[in-house]
């Protein structure tokens, strides 16, 4: 019998093409999303040496990271966007690939669009120039992130040249609250391991509790594999991944549909396979999570405080640090601390689930006085797909701005940020200092606490709102 | 790419953990294409509440204007992929990290710049910081590659340990696509198999039936 192995060996070893001279393996790109902030660099590159797209029909471009999201936008809305969208569509032209433009119906954020359109399948590999490249592991694809370099690479010759990343398994066992979800998973895996623990490794989430969830909420948990140092997180493919999947537009069709099933069904890891790591989270009693500094490891429960000045020299000067940009006093419960602004969004959170769910807790109800609240959904097929169920109503009634698709706040690329010292109750996957704006505090969150937070103008519980 | 075959320079000591590629290279308030790196080099950090810059902090002592080498703590480069962050490191004169740890991405896009990754396990990293801080800019460090060694004041060489791989993909400047571009035969033959085996990856066709109304 052959040796039984992980997923992410079957699909290293699938697309294995070669090995280099510097011994990294060279791994084929299955689908190469761009996105506007880097592949104008990567485009100028190939002009200069006047090098050409190996695949451009396995290419896409995504206008996303600095488009506007004002109704009626245009390239201009953010000046600052402008030039990065031309250059964007000039390079995508010059080498025919398709471009997800601004009025594009599919335009949207690249790891949201992917998988709707079924551009991604499982056993697929799928390179984006941006970290979060990560978020397709929820179908069973190896997503990786890289650098301008890399992506220059990819456009050339259709590989990524690699080590073979480790194998960590991450079991999560248990039942989840209604009112708790994927994100706040994440948020407790990093809570308990850390920011750094997956570096080298590619992570696989397994688990009764993985099993439970939706392929959406699967993609928000391999969103942030990344910022657990990791730059794949996978769940294996089941019965509902396909479900998902089948007749999505670019899904393979008819026999080669039933082809690719029988594929599919081979790619979870075999029983036995040994993972270089395995850790083991009990789900059950998770209460919904949020970020209260400025490292995702510095999260807990909404009912807990923020902690108190302890540990040792270098925790305590990273705790005070974290504490002094956060506005925040040692041993400070988070509940009912006041807050200036909502943003509900982002490639980990702005699927039509996440705003189904949300819009389930706001409607009928308003944001606090003095709240700024945000919903922008993740892709322009998500915000349609919304407006048709009337949840954009629901969120503009509750006082919410109603934006199009793209990243907006979560990184302010696009000019949406906050004010110095304002507090964001945030479903994005970063609470960098200045991230979303200079001297913005961030608190990351699910979409549940979020919207209970809108309404509620302080951090709220979202299993206390009915 | 510039063959990297040793250094020797200013070793800045910058003694954090988990410094991200958003503090190293914050996103500009005023986006371009063409940044000016050397002033994006941890832009936010540098300056004071008024924006001027805090003549107090480390990058910004006249001892350290000019450095060669980042000494750091764990998991240096978290955060997003932007190449820039190595960029804006080099743009000072960068060429050297010397870090407990360093973030998967951010390692491989130093590789891609012919700047040199090295990871110190801490107690070796402990005394090294304390060599680098008491030198305090005055005092030159060598890192050479071909001996994988790093040398300097305050004690003897220290040894650090790469990949003979990656080492001599430094040493000898080696072209990524270049290296890569060798192997186009290679390229060629596994889409000839995966066009017979999965040809649903082979092309990304949208199925006539679901084209999007205009
Ligand atoms: S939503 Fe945020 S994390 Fe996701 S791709 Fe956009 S900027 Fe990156």
């Amino acid at each position: 019998m052959n040796k039984p192995q992980t997923m992410l060996d079957k699909l290293w070893d699938a697309h294995f093409v070669a090995r280099r001279l510097d011994g990294r393996d060279m791994i084929y790109v299955d689908r190469h999303v761009l996105h506007e902030l880097h592949a104008p660099h990567a485009f100028e590159q190939l002009e200069k040496s006047n090098r050409g797209v190996r695949r451009a029909d396995l290419t896409f471009s995504m206008q996303d990271h600095t488009v506007s999201t004002k109704p009626g936008r245009t390239q201009s809305t953010n000046p600052d966007g402008e030039q990065f969208q031309v250059a964007m569509r000039e390079g995508s032209l010059c080498h025919e690939i398709r471009l997800f433009d601004l009025g594009d119906p599919e335009q949207g954020i690249s790891h949201v669009v992917a998988p709707e359109l079924g551009l991604v399948l499982p056993g697929a590999t799928h390179a984006v120039p941006d970290s979060h490249a990560c978020t397709v592991g929820g179908l069973g694809a190896l997503g990786i992130g890289c650098g301008t370099s890399e992506l220059e690479h990819i456009l050339i010759t259709q590989t990524l040249a690699m080590k073979r990343p480790k194998s960590m398994r991450i079991t999560l066992e248990g039942k989840l609250h209604p009112r708790v979800s994927a994100k706040d998973l994440s948020l407790r895996i990093l809570a308990l391991f850390g920011s750094s623990f997956g570096r080298g490794y590619a992570i696989e989430f397994a688990g009764d509790a993985v099993r439970a969830l939706s392929i959406e909420a699967r993609l928000t948990l391999c969103n942030l594999a990344i910022e657990m140092g990791s730059r794949s997180g996978l769940v294996a493919p089941d019965e509902q991944t396909f479900a998902y999947l089948k007749g999505r537009p670019y899904a393979p069709q008819g026999a080669e549909w039933e082809a690719a099933l029988a594929q599919w069904r081979l790619l979870p890891s075999d029983e036995g396979a040994t993972f270089d790591k395995e850790l083991h989270v009990d789900c059950n009693d998770l209460a919904p999570q949020i970020t209260w500094g400025t490292d995702l490891s510095q999260t807990i429960s909404v009912t807990d405080a923020v902690p108190r000045l302890d540990g040792d020299a270098e925790a305590l000067t990273k705790k005070q640090r974290s504490l002094a940009y956060m506005g925040l006093d040692p041993g400070q419960p988070i509940l009912g601390l006041k807050v200036d602004r909502v943003f509900i969004g982002s490639c980990t959170n702005a699927r039509i689930s996440d705003l189904r769910t949300a819009a389930a807790i706001l409607r009928g109800k308003h944001v606090a006085a003095g709240v700024t609240a945000m919903a922008v959904p993740g892709s322009t097929s998500v915000k349609r797909m919304a407006e048709a169920e009337g949840l954009d109503q629901i969120f503009k009634d509750a006082g919410f701005f109603w934006g199009e698709s793209g990243c907006s706040m979560c990184a302010g690329g696009n000019g949406d940020r906050g004010r110095p010292q304002e507090r964001i109750v945030s479903t994005t996957n970063r609470n960098f200092e200045g991230r979303q704006g200079k001297g913005v505090r961030t608190h990351l969150s699910g979409v549940e606490v979020a919207a209970a937070s809108a309404i509620a103008g302080v951090i709220a519980d979202p299993r206390a709102i009915d | 790419m510039q063959p990297f075959t040793s250094i020797t320079g200013v070793a800045v000591p910058f003694p954090q953990n988990d410094v991200n590629t958003d503090q190293i290279a914050p996103v500009p308030t005023q986006r371009s294409l063409k940044p000016d790196y050397k002033a994006l080099f941890f832009h936010r950090a540098r300056r004071s509440a008024d924006d001027g810059l805090d003549p107090s902090h480390v990058l910004n002592l006249p001892q350290y204007a000019t450095p060669s080498i980042f000494v750091t703590g764990h998991n240096f480069g978290c955060g997003s992929s932007r190449e820039g962050a190595v960029w804006t490191m080099m743009a000072v004169g960068i060429s050297c990290i010397v870090a407990r740890s360093i973030a998967d991405l951010y390692r491989e896009n130093c590789l891609q710049n012919g700047v040199l990754p090295i990871e110190l396990p801490d107690p070796v990293a402990d005394a090294f910081d304390k060599r680098v801080v008491e030198a305090n800019g005055g005092a030159p460090f060598t890192v050479n590659l071909e001996t994988r060694t790093i040398s300097g004041p305050g004690g003897p060489d220290i040894a650090f340990e790469i990949s003979d791989a990656d080492r001599t993909r430094l040493l000898e400047g080696l072209d990524d696509i270049g290296m890569s571009l060798k192997h186009a035969n290679e390229i060629a033959a596994w889409e000839t198999r995966a066009r017979a085996a999965s040809p649903w990856l082979q092309r990304a066709l949208r199925a006539p039936e679901t084209e999007p109304a205009k």
